[in-house]
Parts: C-alpha cells; sequence; structure tokens
C-alpha cells in the first residue's frame, strides 16, 4: 500500500463544517488511525441540499458539479461523508452523463472543466474500501464488545438505486458489518431506510417529530442500545427531535446516536472527545461507560 | 415464349386505399413477358381464385405472379391454385404490395410507383422460375411429451386413445406435476388431486404410454416425423420392478431433509416418494444426502427392505428412441421473492408464497390441511394476501401479468374464511382479473358469502412489530394510506418459465422469448406449435395460465399430433438447397456455416482426363435442410443454390431495380 | 374531496394533455403509464401529511388539472427520499415529478403549498447565493424572520452554540463569485424558457 493509494479528495459539506462538527472530527481521526490522507478539496461549496433542487434543475446539478469539478482537479476520488452530499454529488454525475448539454454549460458558467467520471464515495464506501478496510480491520485495539447497535442508512445511500448503486435499497447490510468489524453486534430492524424528514427538520418540526419516532421506537423495539449513522441530516433528527418524539409516543427512549466513523475511532481506541463524543443531544457517554467501552 | 399473368389485388381497401391498383395494372401490361394482367377485390376469395384458375387456362398462362399480402398469408392458398388451374405450383410468384408498401406508407403518390416496383422485381423472378416438386419422408408414429404434468397427462392420453404410441417423460420421481401440489381448484372447488389421480393412473397403464419417470431428455436430432431422442433414466437406487411400494424404507430412514413437494413448508426422507398417491410410487434415494453416499454407511433402507429391491450401485442408463412428434409440456417455477426486500420473504418466517400455502391447505400436507403460522404453529387469526408479486413490476420482476393469482388468492382468501371463522382475510390487489367460466361469480361469492376483503392498494411494504406483520399500503380508492396488521401474509408470486427452459429450447432448437417461455408459431392462430416443425407445445411453458386453458391447450396439441401421426408420409418444401458438383471444390465451408447440420461431405467419382478419380463434395440432407440459404452465401464457388431463390433468379430480381436491362425507361409516374 | 360545483370537464382537443407531456420532457418520464397501483403512496413517509397522496398527483397530471397539482400542499412536504421512485412497478421517477412540479410552481409564481418549507428554501438558497456555503445561523435567523416563529428550536440552536456546532459568522468560501455565477446562469436559463413561444416542452436546466 503506497501512500498514493491511499488519498482521497474531501468534501465535508456544510453540515460538518457546524451542527456536524463531530462527523467531521471522527472521519479525520478514523482516516489517520488507518494511514488514509483525506485531502479537503480548498474551494468546496455547498451542493444545494435539496432546497437548490426543489428550485431550479441546473442549479441542483450545478452546484455539486463545481465541488467534483475541482475534486477530479486534484486527481484523486472524492469521500463525501454527508449521505444528503453524496446523493447530490451522484446526481450530477448522472445528469452529466444523460445530458452532454448539462456539462457544456456548467462548463461555460463556472468555467471549470467536468468530466463526471471520477469516483465519488460515502462514508460507508470509504471504510470498506479495498485498501482502507484492512488497514482499519488491523487498526482496531477495543472491540465493541456488547454493543447492540442499530444501522440506520436513510434514503440517500441507497436510493435512487440506479443512481447510487449502493448495496441493497430494501435491505443494505454494509453499515452493519462494519458494526461486526469493530466487535459490535449489529441489530436488524424494518426501518433502516425509512426517511428520517431531512431537511424538514426545521421546515416542518411536527413531521421530523413523527418520522424519528418510528425510527427509534422501531430500533429499541429490536433491541438496539443505540443508533449508528452516516448522515448529520439523520443524526439531528433522530437526535435533536429525539426527546419530543418520546413526548409524542409517551415513552422513553434514550437511545444514543451515534455517527458510524465515531464507533469504528472508539473501536480503533482513540479518545471519545478526539471523536466528538459529548456533542451530542442524547447522551453518548453514558452507555459507553456501562459498557466499558470509554 | 413465356407468358406470365398477372393478378393484382386490391384487398378491399387494405392494399387499394393507398396503391393506384389501376395505374400500376397499366404499367404491368407493358412489361416484357406479361401477356395478361386482371384486378380482383379479394384475390384470395372462392371467385377470386375461380378468375385465376379460368385466366390460366383461357389464356394459356405459363407463370402466375399474384400482386397481394404477404406470403406468410397465402403463399399456400396461391400455390394450391395455381395447381389447380393444372400448372406446377412453383410457378407462382407472390409480390408483397400490404405489408411491404400499402400498410407501411400513407402517401398514395410515393405508394404507388413503389408497388409496381414491387410487381416488376417478381415478374422479373417468375420469368426465371423452374418447375419444382415435393419431397417425400416417411413419418414415425409414435411422439414424445416431455413433461407429466397435467398439460403432459393430457396430450399423452389423447394421443394414446387415438391408437398411436407415447413416450411420457418426466423428470421427478412421479407425474402430476402442479396440480398434484394444489389442495382445491378454482372456481368448483374441486379436489385437485381426486381429479387428477385418475388420469395418472389411466396415464401410467395406458397400452400405449411408456412413462420414463426420473428422466432428463439429454439430446434431440432430426426432424419432423423422424426425430432422435436421447433419454437419460436417472438411477433411481431401486429396483422399479422388485418394488412393492410398501413405504417401510421412508419410515426407517433417519435421514430428513427438507420436501421440495412441500415448498420447503415440510420435510421428507433421503430416500423417498414425493406424495402418497404417486405414480409409478417407487422411491428415489436422494444421493446428495443420503448417509451412505457420503460415509459408506448406514443402509437401514436396505436392511428393511422386505422385497430387496434397495440397489445402491444402481447407474443412469441411456437410452435412444424414435419418434415422429415431439409436444413440450414442462411447465412453470415460481418468481423469486427475495427480490422484494420490502415484502419480508426471508426475514419474517410468516410471510410465505401462495404454493407454500397451498401445501399447508392441503389435507396431505405437512399441517394435515389446517393452516398454521410458521412461527409458532398457531392458526393465524388474520391473513394478508398479496397479489402481483413480480408480476406487472417492470422495475423489479416481469412486466406481464400471472393469470391466474388473482383466482386463486380469492380461492385461497375464501378457503382461510371457511377454516378459520373468526378470523380476517385481506386480499390487496391492483386490478381482479376473473375472464374465465364462473370467475366472475367467484369473486362476488368470495366478497358475499365468505367475508373476505378486498382493498385496492399496492403494498408498498410489509414489516414486523409486536409479533405481527403490518401491511403498509395506500388503500387507492379512499385515498389514504392504511397500515393493515396481520399475522401472516401471503404473496402471489409470478408465474415464470423454469430456470433451465432456455437450455431445454436450445436442445430441442425451440425459440423461446426474452422470460424463457417458448414460443408458438402465432400468437392467435397457432397457439400450440412452434416454428420447428413437429414440435408442439402444451401448458404453462408456453405462457402462465390456469387449469382450464392448459387442459385445452394439451388436447389441442394432441390432435396437432394425432393430425401428423395419421399418415405415413408427409410432404416436404422444395425450397432447399442443392450442390451442383461440378462446381462444388469440396471445401465443406458450408457445412459449419448451416444451422441445421443438414450439410456433410460426400465422396463422388469422376471421369477426368480418362482416369476415375474420387474426390469429395458437399451434400444436403433434403430432410433437414430448412431453406436458409446461409450455405448459399459461404459457397465460394457459387455451387449451393436454394431452389425457388437461386442466384440467377435473386440477380434478375435486382437487374431489373435498378433498370440495367435495356429496355425503355419507365415514365416517372 | 372538495365540493366541486359540477363535474370535471373532460373535452376539447389535446391542449388538456399539454400540461402532461410538459412534465414528461422535464422529468424524463411517461407519467401516463402510471396505472395507479398505489405503491408509492404506501410507502412514502409523509403520505399522511399530505393533501394529495403522491399516486394523486400523477393522476392531476394525467388528468391535466395543473393547478391542483402546483398548488399542492404534497409537492412541498415530500422530502425527496426516492422511495416511491424505488418501488414504482411502472418505472416511473415519482420523486423527480415532484421535483418538476416544485420547479414548475416556483416559475408559475404559485405560492407554495406548505409556507414553511418554501420559506426555509428560499433562505437556505439566500445564504448559498453569498457565501457560497451554508450560513447555518444567518439561515435560521433568515428562516426566523421569513415565518415569524421566533422562539421555536431556541433551546436547541442555544445548545448548539454552547456545543461549538453553530458559528456565528459565516464560513465563506473563496470562490463565492463562481458560485453567485452558477446562480445568475441558472436564472438566465429560467428566463429564457419563459420566452419560448408555445408548444415548446419546457426542458429548464438541461
Amino acid at each position: 500500500m503506497t501512500a498514493e493509494t491511499m488519498r482521497y479528495a474531501y468534501y465535508p459539506g456544510c453540515s460538518l463544517h457546524s451542527t456536524a462538527r463531530e462527523y467531521d472530527l471522527s472521519v479525520k481521526a478514523v482516516a489517520r488511525a488507518a494511514g488514509v490522507e483525506l485531502l479537503e478539496i480548498p474551494d468546496w461549496n455547498c451542493c444545494g441540499a435539496s432546497s437548490a433542487h426543489v428550485t431550479d434543475p441546473f442549479l441542483g446539478f450545478a452546484l455539486p458539479a463545481r465541488t467534483l469539478a475541482q475534486g477530479e482537479e486534484m486527481g484523486l476520488d472524492i469521500m463525501a461523508p454527508c449521505a444528503a452530499c453524496y446523493g447530490r454529488l451522484m446526481a450530477a454525475k448522472e445528469e452529466a452523463h444523460r445530458h452532454p448539454d448539462f456539462v457544456r454549460r456548467f462548463e461555460a458558467a463556472s468555467g471549470r472543466r467536468f468530466s463526471a467520471k471520477r469516483p465519488v464515495l460515502n462514508v460507508l464506501e470509504f471504510l470498506t474500501a479495498e485498501k482502507v478496510a484492512p488497514a482499519i480491520g488491523a487498526a482496531v485495539k477495543r472491540p465493541l464488545s456488547g454493543l447492540k447497535v442499530a444501522s440506520y442508512y436513510g434514503c440517500l445511500l441507497v436510493r435512487p438505486p440506479k443512481v447510487t448503486h449502493f448495496d441493497d435499497a430494501e435491505r443494505p447490510v454494509i453499515m452493519d458489518r462494519v458494526l461486526e468489524t469493530i466487535g459490535a453486534t449489529p441489530v436488524d430492524f424494518p426501518f433502516k431506510t425509512e426517511c428520517c424528514g431531512a431537511s424538514l427538520g426545521i421546515s416542518r418540526v411536527d413531521l421530523v417529530i413523527e418520522l424519528a419516532a418510528r425510527i427509534v421506537e422501531a430500533a429499541k423495539g429490536a433491541g438496539a442500545e443505540a443508533i449508528a449513522v452516516a448522515c448529520p441530516l439523520c443524526q439531528t433528527n433522530l437526535d435533536g427531535r429525539q426527546a419530543a418524539a418520546a413526548t409524542k409516543r409517551r415513552e422513553t427512549f434514550g437511545l444514543p446516536v451515534y455517527y458510524v466513523t465515531q464507533l469504528v475511532g472508539l473501536a480503533l481506541g482513540l479518545r471519545p472527545a478526539a471523536l466528538g463524543l459529548g456533542r451530542q443531544t442524547v447522551d453518548t457517554m453514558g452507555l459507553l461507560r456501562q459498557k466499558k467501552l470509554a | 415464349m413465356k407468358r406470365v399473368g398477372v393478378f393484382l389485388c386490391w384487398c378491399g381497401s387494405n392494399i387499394a386505399g393507398t396503391v393506384d391498383v389501376g395505374k400500376v395494372a397499366e404499367q404491368v401490361r407493358r412489361l416484357p413477358g406479361v401477356v395478361y394482367v386482371e384486378e380482383n377485390k379479394y384475390t384470395c376469395s372462392e371467385p377470386g381464385q375461380a378468375s385465376l384458375i379460368k385466366a390460366v387456362k383461357e389464356r394459356k398462362l405459363d407463370r402466375v405472379v399474384v400482386a397481394s399480402c404477404s406470403p406468410r398469408l397465402h403463399e399456400p392458398t396461391f400455390r394450391r391454385t395455381v395447381e389447380a388451374a393444372g400448372l406446377n405450383p412453383y410457378f407462382f410468384e407472390m409480390a408483397n404490395v400490404r405489408e411491404h408498401c400499402s400498410w407501411v406508407h400513407p402517401d398514395k403518390e410515393t405508394a404507388t410507383p413503389k408497388a409496381f416496383d414491387i410487381v416488376r422485381k417478381a415478374v422479373a423472378k417468375a420469368l426465371r422460375l423452374e418447375a419444382l416438386s415435393r419431397g417425400s419422408i416417411a413419418i414415425e408414429k409414435k411422439a414424445l411429451v416431455v413433461g407429466g404434468g397435467i398439460a403432459g397427462i393430457q396430450a399423452a392420453l389423447d394421443i394414446a386413445d387415438a391408437g398411436h404410441k407415447v413416450i411420457l417423460l418426466e423428470r421427478e420421481p412421479t407425474i402430476g406435476g402442479r396440480m398434484a401440489q394444489l389442495d382445491k381448484t378454482f372456481p368448483t372447488l374441486d379436489c385437485s388431486s381426486c381429479i387428477l389421480t385418475p388420469k395418472m393412473v389411466d396415464a401410467a397403464k395406458h397400452p400405449n404410454i411408456t412413462l420414463y419417470s426420473y428422466s432428463e431428455l439429454e439430446k434431440v436430432e432430426g426432424y419432423i416425423g423422424n426425430f432422435t431422442v436421447t433419454i437419460r433414466k436417472k438411477a433411481r437406487g431401486v429396483d422399479e420392478i422388485l418394488c412393492t411400494g410398501c413405504g417401510m424404507c421412508q419410515t426407517k430412514c433417519p435421514i430428513k431433509v427438507s420436501s421440495e413437494f412441500d415448498e420447503g413448508m415440510g420435510q421428507r426422507k433421503a430416500i423417498y416418494s414425493p406424495f402418497p398417491q404417486a405414480v409409478p410410487n417407487k422411491p428415489v434415494i436422494d444421493r446428495v444426502n443420503c448417509t451412505f453416499y457420503k460415509t459408506g454407511k448406514c443402509k437401514i433402507c436396505e436392511k428393511f427392505c422386505e422385497a430387496k429391491a434397495i440397489r445402491f450401485d444402481q447407474e443412469d442408463t441411456i437410452l435412444e428412441e424414435k419418434v415422429g412428434a415431439i409436444v413440450m409440456a414442462t411447465g412453470f417455477d415460481l418468481f423469486d421473492v427475495t427480490r422484494y426486500g420490502e415484502y419480508g420473504y426471508g426475514l419474517y418466517p410468516n410471510v410465505i408464497t401462495s404454493m407454500q400455502l397451498e401445501r399447508l391447505i392441503n389435507a396431505s400436507g405437512p399441517t394435515e390441511g389446517k393452516i398454521k403460522k410458521p412461527s409458532d404453529h398457531e392458526i393465524p387469526k388474520s391473513v394478508a394476501f398479496i397479489l402481483c408479486v413480480g408480476s406487472r413490476d417492470e422495475q423489479k420482476g416481469t412486466t406481464y401479468c400471472s393469470r391466474a393469482c388473482c383466482m386463486y388468492s380469492i380461492k385461497h382468501a375464501m378457503q382461510y374464511r371457511d377454516k378459520v371463522k373468526d378470523g380476517r382475510a385481506y386480499v390487496f390487489y391492483m386490478d381482479i382479473r376473473t375472464p374465465g367460466k364462473s370467475y366472475e361469480e367467484f369473486y362476488k361469492r368470495a366478497a358475499v358469502d365468505y367475508g373476505v376483503e378486498f382493498i385496492r392498494g399496492r403494498p408498498s411494504k410489509i414489516y414486523g412489530r409486536g409479533g405481527k406483520l403490518i401491511v403498509k399500503a395506500e388503500d387507492t380508492l379512499l385515498g389514504r394510506p392504511i397500515e393493515v396488521e396481520v399475522e401472516m401474509v401471503v404473496l402471489a408470486p409470478a408465474m415464470v418459465s423454469r430456470h433451465d427452459a432456455a437450455k431445454m429450447a436450445q436442445t430441442l432448437s425451440v425459440s423461446y422469448d426474452g422470460y424463457g417461455f417458448l414460443t408458438e408459431a402465432h400468437p392467435k392462430l397457432r397457439p400450440v406449435e412452434t416454428n420447428t416443425a413437429g414440435i408442439f407445445l402444451a401448458g404453462a411453458c408456453q405462457g402462465p395460465k390456469d387449469i382450464p386453458d392448459t387442459v385445452a391447450q394439451a388436447s389441442a396439441a394432441g390432435a396437432k399430433v394425432i393430425g401428423l401421426l395419421s399418415h405415413d408420409t408427409m410432404a416436404t418444401e422444395p425450397m432447399i438447397a442443392r450442390v451442383n458438383e461440378a462446381l462444388c471444390s469440396g471445401c465443406l465451408w458450408c457445412k459449419p456455416i448451416c444451422p441445421y447440420k443438414a450439410i456433410d461431405g460426400k465422396t463422388i467419382q469422376e471421369k477426368i482426363a480418362g482416369k476415375l478419380v474420387s474426390r469429395q463434395v458437399a451434400a444436403v440432407n433434403s430432410g433437414l435442410c430448412h431453406g436458409c440459404g446461409a450455405c448459399t452465401v459461404a459457397c465460394r464457388d457459387g455451387a449451393m443454390n436454394l431452389a425457388g431463390f437461386t442466384n440467377d433468379q435473386m440477380l434478375a430480381e435486382v437487374d431489373e431495380l435498378l433498370g440495367w436491362y435495356d429496355r425503355p425507361a419507365r415514365s416517372a409516374d | 374531496m372538495p365540493n366541486l360545483k359540477s363535474p370535471l370537464q373532460v373535452s376539447g382537443g389535446p391542449e388538456q394533455r399539454r400540461f402532461l407531456g410538459d412534465v414528461d420532457a422535464m422529468a424524463g418520464v411517461h407519467v401516463e403509464a402510471c396505472y395507479q397501483c398505489g405503491k408509492c403512496s404506501g410507502g412514502c413517509p409523509l403520505s399522511f401529511a399530505m393533501d394529495y397522496q403522491p399516486r394523486q398527483i400523477m393522476r392531476l397530471i394525467q388528468m391535466g388539472l395543473a393547478d391542483e397539482a402546483l398548488a399542492s400542499s404534497t409537492i412541498w412536504v415530500c422530502a425527496t427520499c426516492f422511495t416511491c421512485t424505488s418501488r414504482c412497478p411502472r418505472d416511473v421517477d415519482i420523486a423527480g415529478v415532484m421535483d418538476v412540479l416544485r420547479v414548475m410552481a416556483r416559475r408559475r409564481g404559485i405560492r407554495p403549498g406548505d409556507r414553511n418549507v418554501g420559506v426555509f428554501h428560499r433562505a437556505f438558497l439566500s445564504s448559498i447565493r453569498r457565501f457560497g456555503r451554508s450560513y447555518e445561523l444567518g439561515l435560521m435567523i433568515g428562516y426566523k424572520l421569513g415565518t415569524l416563529r421566533l422562539t421555536e428550536d431556541l433551546p436547541l440552536g442555544v445548545r448548539m452554540l454552547a456545543k461549538g456546532k453553530l458559528a456565528i459568522f459565516p464560513a465563506v468560501a473563496k470562490g463565492r463569485k463562481e458560485v453567485a455565477a452558477i446562480f445568475d446562469e441558472a436564472e438566465k436559463g429560467v428566463a429564457a424558457d419563459a420566452v419560448k413561444p408555445a408548444g415548446a416542452a419546457g426542458k429548464g436546466g438541461k
């Protein structure tokens, strides 16, 4: 494994620099521990999230294309831990392949070349990449034995299946396998890919509370003690709205919502603070201490 | 000097609507060789044909061109007409001015000159036609029926009753097929085994039927009337003559395996007979799971067999049979519903398929007719029946409708409600299809007399909650999302072709479609024939269908076979390849090109410069040759020619179209 | 169902199918293939909160009822989760159609059927246009002013500030002018589409 093969162009996206700072911290910490270099795309811009594509199609594809074009200029494969950004990057690539007119229009407006040929990886593809997975596997120091975690994939990693071509859209397993690799016990539950409400988290909190309630309730009902996610929006919705969801259901939930990279980092022996644990709403440390994992 | 008569057909308005037939007639009159031109409204009709015969006789025509529809429709008709007029039937050429002209062009201005081009091309060929005569081949008066389900059994019985010998070939240890797995059949709710087993016994006992069970079709060679088939009789491990069918071996065998016949809902032994009324009632040893074949130990069955019929060292036997006709009746498989991750099959034990439910409902099945949940063997208090799982789904399944599932799911719902009086049965559907006799009434009975509840909405997801199953759907008639809690879910999988259907079709050189269903010769008018002469279709191997349609099709195939076998010989088309041995260099490039393996080398003796020389030339088997013409293209010496489509006939057409002949150019109109 | 004054009149020429043709062209789909099975609505996580079920939106398009479709709350409550698209047996990209309807509604000046969602998207985009990246505090302020829900989520916001998850000042992308140029290009395209003669299917952005 030469240094060459273990470098990625890194696209954090807006959330990882603010409300999902711990995701950024944990991704970088895991990468470092596995000997992978993440080079942040220097002038990345917002992918447009949902607001761009609901407003104008060109805007919706051109914003992520700009970041993609920069990644291509760096000559590296691109890794985007935020599932929403990942979804938009893949959509922009798909659009470029289907409509060469879009590429021409984008290149004229931005002044950048865009081939849409560079692979884009989500965080799970990154963790299980051919050269990365063994490095992580070899670095596991403290398996998370006895930790029962439900893998929550959300929407945009697995759908639309014809765009992301990742795992199975109805019963994905890759995050569960990652959890197994780090010694945790994955708990299967039927709401793995049910939408959390995404950006409705701000404009229609009432709806997100309902959706979060369904997901957390199902995870808990299946015997999970915690939930693992791979998207900052999912994390905010399942974590930040969990208390309100519990109130709505007249139950107590108390399921910490970890970023999958935080759990991987713990298994690699990294300190909780280095992984941003403690910044989440539902307490993350109590369970870990109880299981003697931190 | 040839005397060509040209008969231009209007075909009602099919041709005349887009082609100015009168104008074409005017121009055709001026063509060299044409001495008579006639227009008819319907040349194929009785008056049309009579007029043609009259013209041939009165005008002493020796070549006939009919400009009308596609030869696929009426070439045989007109050949007979020409023959009736006293001419060799191969002095006839057809010009397709309908499918190739009037039906594909909307504009009269451009269609009319094109029609004239097509006719003059046909006239140019007609001037070079040769007299040909039909050959004759002997017909082996025996039929092979592949598949021993109800389709195969019915076809075999019909052919045998007509006095012909039949080989009935079945790959499973017993005949009976899918019907043997069923409990009751719609719409009468007849017991399936009760109506099937008498036919099974008839087939086994019929003096004209030879039953090869637990056997596979390995190879098929030959052609209509003269097939040579190779059959592999798989080793049962049991001497069929000595075995009395007492069943002791099955009782004593210690190995239990999931039963294929029970669709995984029950078990069988390593030595087994699939069901009690099996025909033949002789068991088979499953060598994959039998301890003896794995470790050399056990042999309990041998110890307890009073008839001393166990033969562990028995081997497969290969045999060859000659038959004149083959009926394919190989049946269907069910769609693999694990492809629908959203429905939870394989994840939740109480999500089962309709065929699995049949086995539960069947009184001789693994639960003795009680509908029990696989999870805890309790009777479910509510069941959801989901239609179209795999059918009518372009994204994840098959595009087509599987035809029988609406009816059998309604049947299942009725049976459940009959057995569980306070249970709730829901049928989730998009459309309810009830095209058969008494089918619609059956549907109404289900709702009114049996209290089956119908919800129009294709479920989106099925998941477990608190030990129950939730069916998430929209009630489209209410326009509201709903969640229905049930204890069991029964999925209706699409009917698909057998997993090895493509391979089987290739063994027989029969066409099959993208879904593996064997292709009929014409979807409307030739539903039981294939494009391979002598091979017929019956049952679900041709496409999804229910039992009434299967039996009807099986009898139809039987009738076709009886018709074929009722002659001692049959005429063969003379439009086959022939070799000009003087030109043939014997390179045999044609041999590998021939898709029908009809060409071989043969040695001839010639006198060259006073000496007798032996050399090789190509030889065409007139029985195998289909007249495709591929060899004529491959032949470097131009020695291979296709009778009826000779090189100089085809070149004459080309020359005529390109106008190389020294003739006044035709006018632009 | 709304109380209608008279039955829906379906008559006249092919103009009633114009809306269907426009949606098909823009979304690259065949809405007419939809056979109303309801699998989309059945699996939609938010269908319980919509005025029209997703399937009914497809029906409105098939019947040319553009106004009802574009004014619905459905298209704004839709989270574009693609569950419908991944399950549709007629392979219709329903989520894509929802996007097209949102774009069309905006271009025709039809107010979003869910006001808060509309305000949110506007606030989000103006943040991106200015800074090239999302300035969440600014976005929240803009959203709250737009919806006048000043105290909602205040505790959550304060917690996030305390945990260092909300920047007080915007992070500004170096290339924000380039980003603004992309916004300009998008708007140019919309204006060009609006000028196109009748009969041209809207192909905005492609």
